[in-house]
């Protein structure tokens, strides 16, 4: 008989492409949240196989801080263009000016949490009702303890103490008038298994995740790209290094790690032996209490 | 490599999230920062060790009252196989997340405090675990620093559970004797501190548990999900039926059958991604392309000619109730069952299960929050349902207030009326 098991990543492929194809199913506005980074590009992998050769039934939603990395937005519109698919882009800039929203100022100044109006005033607009996003479980603790399928109010915050019972692979989509879902179809997966999955599908990403020459500014031990949206005290020190980045977000939050991979068997390689979570080697925002993140969630983030 | 879901359950405090900061630790897939941050919040156990239970309980809430509201998922690897944990709520006051938690789990851990022994919790957790159908229980007596390493002590609480547990019908049941803070047969073993403890460590355990049989390869299951229709000018006639191989296998040439409409067709290509397949089996996501353009849409199921499935409205099932809202006959809720959303009725409450005794109560009026029962239900439009106990994933449904949108209770279905 032959042998009928699939491998882990497949399983995690399989369930992946299920929730997103249940998001299709059950919801009538839904957004694909896509920030420029690895894990929304494995999003986007996912949807082709979910969907192709099909339209997407959703745009692919990016809100952009003003202070991303310019080869992450150019990626991200050659990536629309390529795929044939809508892409949204609003602004924080906007937001800032439109509410008149004072610019975080001092030494963390980042858009990072401004986002969530951003984000908040373009579900708004869309009237989407599903948003899905690359959040992973692995990733830190309160979000190891989010639904697949996190039921948001009106004002997008998530309540950890009323999250609904979410049990085999049936997903309640049902909402109130005003809510929306957040969707996460790789909850379950690891840093390890998206760059494996990126290895296998050869996606090719954005040059920064590879190893280059950069200057940084080192702040609190960390390498921060050294750009002039970053906020410089005068004995701050600006160094250049051989680095690449483990996540790409907000150049104010994402500090970039020391690597000499140029490829994504280097990339591996040095994941399998660093000592230090992907979070905690390149966001300076969850550092800044205990449960910075579960206070960010409960406020309308992702 | 081959992926184990896993569980721990049991009752408050028997130390599952303690077990699992264990396992991680001694693992060594813990990151240093994350250490770091749980050594920093100062929380220690009496002999100064850090509290890995901080590792999993990562809501305010949970570190405030040294307990835990929600499961947390975790994951690790040893060269043997990959793990994805669900470390659940012992209070009985979180029974819903422990449900949540143990529905996708091909093993159970449950916990037992060697000082208490067999608790209602342990109880529960265990009738929970066995209605969903797991195939494997771990119990693991736990704390035994506590009580001298003493053999007697977990040889009593082993005949205390076999007695229980031989109403239930578990087919896999280890018992492991443990000291979760210690690290005892957690992953070394535990020659010094209990040397008549022959068996395997919890993690040799897990890394040896069969689980490739656990999914159904025989009856074919493939409820659409979406229906996909280009109607660009490259792929004008094209119709692809996108799904989950729940259950059994699919190639091109199967003769199906479109239920519940009836109609006959035959399966002309299997693909993902553009990319043909030779089979798709289960749990695969795959799209299907028929021969006969005949008309599905969601919530059909393609099945297999052979591997009949017939369309029933009125079942009876076991449900976990997870709402504060008692359920009384007569309720009318929203019913969820793989893609198919319809309404229904519970018509009568058959029994409900006193979990002490795993006794039947019958000539209940209304069932509570946490309780355990077996309803005849109704609904309003036919569903394609198996009986849970024969394909753990298509006889599962969940049930939906009509109003609040709550996911109220969890549903397996028993019989089948056609
Ligand atoms: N002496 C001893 N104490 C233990 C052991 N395992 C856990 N504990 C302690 O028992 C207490 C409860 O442990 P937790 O791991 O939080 O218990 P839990 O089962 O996860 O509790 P809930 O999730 O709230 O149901 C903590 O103080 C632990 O340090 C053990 O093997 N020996
Ligand atoms: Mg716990």
């Amino acid at each position: 008989m032959t042998k009928r098991y699939l491998d882990y990543l497949d399983q995690l492929e399989a369930e992946a492409i299920h929730i997103m194809r249940e998001v299709a199913g059950q919801f009538e506005k839904p957004a694909l949240l896509f920030s420029g980074g690895k894990d929304s590009i494995t999003l986007v992998r996912l949807a082709e196989k979910a969907f192709r050769p099909g339209k997407f039934p959703f745009p692919l939603v990016h809100i952009d801080t003003g202070h991303n990395f310019p080869e992450a937005i150019r990626y991200r519109d050659e990536l629309a263009e390529r795929l044939g698919e809508k892409l949204i882009v609003r602004h924080v800039e906007d937001t800032i000016l439109r509410k008149n929203l004072s610019e975080p100022k001092g030494r963390y100044a980042s858009r990072n949490a401004l986002q969530t109006h951003t984000l908040l005033e373009t579900i708004e607009e869309f009237g989407f009702d599903a948003c899905i996003g690359g959040a992973r479980r692995d990733e830190e603790k309160a979000r190891a303890k989010e639904r697949i399928f996190s039921v948001r109010d009106e004002f997008g915050q998530w309540d950890p103490k009323r999250q609904r019972p979410e049990l085999w692979n049936t997903f309640n989509g049902r909402i109130s008038k005003g809510e929306n879902v957040r969707v996460f179809p790789i909850s379950n997966w690891t840093e390890l298994d998206v760059w494996n999955y990126i290895k296998r599908e050869e996606i090719a990403l954005p040059n920064i995740y590879y190893t280059h020459e950069r200057e940084c500014l080192v702040r609190d031990g960390k390498l921060m790209a050294w750009s002039d949206f970053i906020y410089q005290e005068p004995d701050d020190e600006v160094v250049t290094r051989q680095v690449r980045f483990r996540t790409v977000g907000d150049m104010t939050c994402t500090a970039a790690v020391e690597s000499i991979a140029h490829d994504i068997d280097g990339v591996i390689a040095e994941i399998l032996e660093s000592k230090i979570s992907e979070r905690g080697a390149t966001r300076i925002d969850d550092k800044l209490s205990e449960t910075a993140m579960e206070d960010r969630k409960k406020g309308g983030y992702f | 490599m081959d992926i184990l879901r896993f569980i721990t359950a049991g009752n408050v405090d028997d130390g599952k999230s303690t077990l699992i900061g264990r396992l991680l630790y001694d693992t060594k897939q813990i990151f240093a920062d994350q250490l770091e941050a749980i050594e920093s919040s100062g929380r220690v156990n009496e002999d100064g060790q850090v509290d890995l239970s901080l590792l999993t309980d990562g809501l305010k809430a949970e570190r405030e009252q040294g307990i835990t509201i929600d499961v947390a998922y975790k994951y690790f690897s040893t060269e043997k196989r990959k793990f994805i944990i669900a470390d659940a709520p012992g209070h009985i006051q979180y029974t819903r997340n422990m449900v949540t938690g143990a529905s996708n789990s091909n093993l159970s851990i449950i916990l037992v405090d060697a000082r208490k022994g067999v608790q209602e919790q342990t109880r529960r957790h265990s009738i929970i675990s066995s209605l969903l159908g797991i195939p494997h229980l771990v119990i693991c007596i736990n704390k035994m620093d506590l009580v001298g390493y003493d053999e007697q002590v977990y040889n009593q609480i082993v005949e205390d559970y076999k007695q229980f547990a031989r109403k239930l019908q578990a087919k896999d049941v280890t018992f492991i004797p443990v000291s979760a803070l210690k690290g005892d047969n957690i992953v070394e073993g535990s020659e010094l501190t209990m040397p008549w403890y022959q068996g395997p460590s919890l993690l040799e355990h897990l890394e040896q548990v069969p689980v490739s049989q656990d999914f159904n390869l025989d009856d074919s299951r493939f409820p659409v999900q979406y229906v996909i229709r280009p109607l660009t000018a490259e792929h004008q006639d094209y119709r692809g039926y996108a799904g989950k191989v729940i259950s059994g296998t699919y190639k091109a040439g199967d003769k199906v059958t479109v239920q519940p409409s009836g109609q006959m067709t035959t399966v002309k290509f299997v693909e993902l991604g553009g990319k043909e397949l030779e089979e798709a089996f289960a749990p695969m996501s795959v799209v299907l392309q028929l021969e006969d353009e005949v008309d599905i849409s969601r919530g059909d199921v393609i099945v297999k000619a052979a591997d009949g499935l017939e369309a029933a409205q009125e079942f009876e099932a076991e449900i976990c109730w997870m709402h504060n809202k008692a359920l009384k006959p007569g309720a009318k809720l929203l019913l969820r069952h793989n893609s198919t959303e319809t309404r229904c009725v519970v018509r009568h409450i058959e029994y409900k299960i006193d979990i002490n005794t795993l006794d039947h109560l019958e000539d209940v009026d209304q069932v509570q929050l946490n309780d355990i029962c077996r309803v005849q239900i109704k609904t309003a439009s036919p569903l394609l349902l198996d009986k849970y106990a024969d394909n753990r994933s298509n006889g599962g449904f969940i049930l939906v207030d009509e109003t609040s949108f709550a996911t109220v209770g969890a549903g397996m279905v028993a019989e089948i009326e056609y």
